[in-house]
């Protein structure tokens, strides 16, 4: 029983580290949060259930090719809605509350175009599954778990070792220097946007595995944000700690507990953590640019 | 008749909770997605008392509004002393709207998320009116006062203004109560006018539509939020026959005012007998060059 917990835990908060990675990558570079990429997971699981269930692509396809289309969705966010914002550098409260026009603008969107369905994808996963010391596993936990893992392997890999990643560190750090020796900060923002759209994407498909898609489902996504929040907004490790403690500490709560609580106990984690580490368990020290 | 009186009706309830928030985001800075949480708590503290207790409406309205004032008071002192960034005081706010959203969900006394039905209906356009104008008239004189020409300070420049001797913490914490005072009225009178609450009514797209207000009416403006609430609550009524699709439109205004008009409505500015007279003497001189 204990293991079948920690196991979903780990699923879930692998998940939720892949979307807290969303929210940090933007956070790290532009120092605002990005509320729309919650109606970019929720356009990424509809994207997929498209692919993979009515075209009937295979998983992996459906995941590849969904991926792709939110980090072009995501840099088209960037360019229409932050780039003037950005360019007139207005406050960074300016830049969320039009995260949170565009999310509302996307999430009704889809309400006044396909529906306030709910749909189901393809039952892959629900019932495949393997037992390990009587306890079963389901298949998609292990299968999130791994995706999450060789994304964030592939993220780190390409942060540290291509020349991309490296101007993208270099403009995390210093926008104005990483700009003066020859970075263009324009793109360098414009493929953050292109990663955390992947992600995203990623993200958005295991969500609809796991639950189902509908319009709103952007709101699970808050949680998420919790997680960047609690592993220190801006610190990618933070991001994937932060997101595994909360997926742990929420199964945790609703198999021994109770699944109503649950949420209580996610928040009052929030409030509790940001008043002992202001800034995160991994937060680093930025000017509050107000 | 009886729809743009409801219409009305709504808004101005609106504005009291935005009055609040002006306070709290526009003259002091600091921003907030929680703060339906405090509507929500002058809401249900206010008709539980009607409703179970039998108080007379007014009582009960001042009651409720006291008690966000407390809850304001408890979980404002942790918060802003813990001196958070702008971005996380408003993260830590959101936990905290939801928080006590979970919790009046689970509560036996506010029956949970069913809601609260049959409470007495007291809140008329009378009330509603001299409500409003007692939330107006005070603002407008704590703007003017010492108090709130420190919030200003601390607004513009934290550090410079703890070099003159504002006491941050001090100002923070009393500009946080005051909104959560002006919330909980608002909720207060949102729930003996709908004469029905539930949780589900006070959730983030609450929090965010009355920042959005502020923000979209400029922040350092009293009259600006209150112009741009009812426009949020109007415009959305005239596109009706547009059904769903009108808060798509809500949604691209609200970005197309930060993109085009970031100081938004107003900013700065106030609307005053003064500045209308002003305006029309521009225009009539502008009138009369046109004519000779």
């Amino acid at each position: 029983m204990f293991l079948q917990t920690m196991v979903t835990g780990l699923g879930i908060g692998s998940i939720y580290a892949l979307m807290a990675m969303g929210y940090c990558l933007v956070f790290s570079i532009l120092n605002f949060s990005n509320f729309a990429h919650g109606a970019m997971i929720m356009l990424g699981a509809y994207v997929g259930f498209l692919f993979c269930s009515i075209i009937g692509l295979s998983f992996f396809w459906s995941l590849i090719l969904t991926a792709i289309i939110t980090g072009i969705l995501s840099i088209i966010n960037e360019r229409l809605a932050y780039r003037t914002l950005r360019e007139k550098s207005a406050p960074s409260l300016y830049l969320i509350i039009t995260a949170m026009g565009v999310s509302i603008i996307l999430e009704n969107l889809v309400y006044s175009t396909i529906g306030s369905n709910f749909y189901s994808y393809p039952k892959i996963f629900s019932r495949n599954y393997i037992e390990i010391f009587s306890s079963t596993i389901g298949l998609i936990d292990i299968y999130s778990f791994f995706v999450s893992i060789i994304c964030i392997i592939l993220l780190h890999l390409f942060l540290n070792y291509s020349k991309m990643g490296i101007a993208i560190r270099a403009g995390v750090s210093d926008p104005v220097a990483a700009s003066l020796m020859g970075a263009n900060f324009n793109v360098l923002i414009r493929n953050v946007f292109f990663l955390s759209g992947i992600f995203a994407g990623i993200a958005g498909v295991f969500m609809g595995f796991r639950y189902m898609v509908y319009p709103q489902m952007g709101w699970i996504t808050n949680k998420a944000y919790i997680a960047a929040v609690i592993g220190g907004l801006g610190s990618l490790p933070g991001a994937i700690i932060g997101g595994l403690i909360l997926g742990i500490i929420e199964t945790i709560v609703s198999v021994y507990i109770s699944s109503v609580v649950r949420d209580v106990f996610s928040f009052s984690l929030l409030i509790l953590i940001l008043l002992f580490k202001p800034l995160g368990l991994f937060g680093v020290k930025l000017e509050d640019k107000m | 008749m009886e729809y743009f009186k409801t219409i009305f009706i709504v808004a101005s309830i609106n504005v009291v909770a935005v009055i609040g928030m002006t306070i709290f985001t526009g003259f002091t800075g600091l921003f907030s997605f929680g703060h339906a949480a405090f509507i929500a708590i002058g809401a249900y503290g206010a008709a539980i008392l009607t409703y179970f207790y039998h108080f007379p409406f007014v009582l009960a309205l001042v009651l409720g509004s006291m008690l966000a004032g407390l809850v304001s008071l408890l979980i404002g002192y942790p918060t802003i002393k813990g001196n958070l960034g702008s971005d996380y005081l408003a993260v830590a706010l959101l936990g905290f709207g939801e928080a006590v959203r979970v919790i009046l969900e689970n509560l036996k006394i506010t029956q949970g998320a069913r809601g609260l039905p049959g409470i007495r209906i007291c809140c008329t356009v009378p009330v509603i009116i001299i409500a409003m104008i007692i939330a107006i008239l005070v603002a407008k004189h704590l703007v003017l006062s010492k108090y709130g020409r420190r919030m200003v300070e601390v607004r513009e420049d934290a550090v410079a203004a703890e070099m003159l001797g504002v006491p941050l913490f001090k100002t923070k914490y009393f500009s946080f109560f005051i909104s959560a005072l002006f919330c909980g009225l608002s909720g207060g009178l949102l729930a003996h006018y709908y004469g029905f609450i539930q949780p589900a009514m006070f959730t983030l797209d609450q929090s965010t539509q009355i920042l959005a207000s502020v923000v979209c009416g400029g922040i350092g403006s009293l009259t600006g939020p209150i112009i741009a609430t009812y426009i949020f609550v109007f415009v959305p009524e005239i596109f009706r026959f547009a059904k769903l699709w009108r808060l798509v439109f809500y949604g691209s205004a609200l970005v197309l005012t930060m993109i085009f008009r970031p100081s938004g409505l107003m900013g700065y500015r106030e609307i005053s007998f003064n500045s209308l007279a002003t305006i029309h003497k521009q225009l009539s001189r502008l009138f009369n060059k046109i004519v000779s």
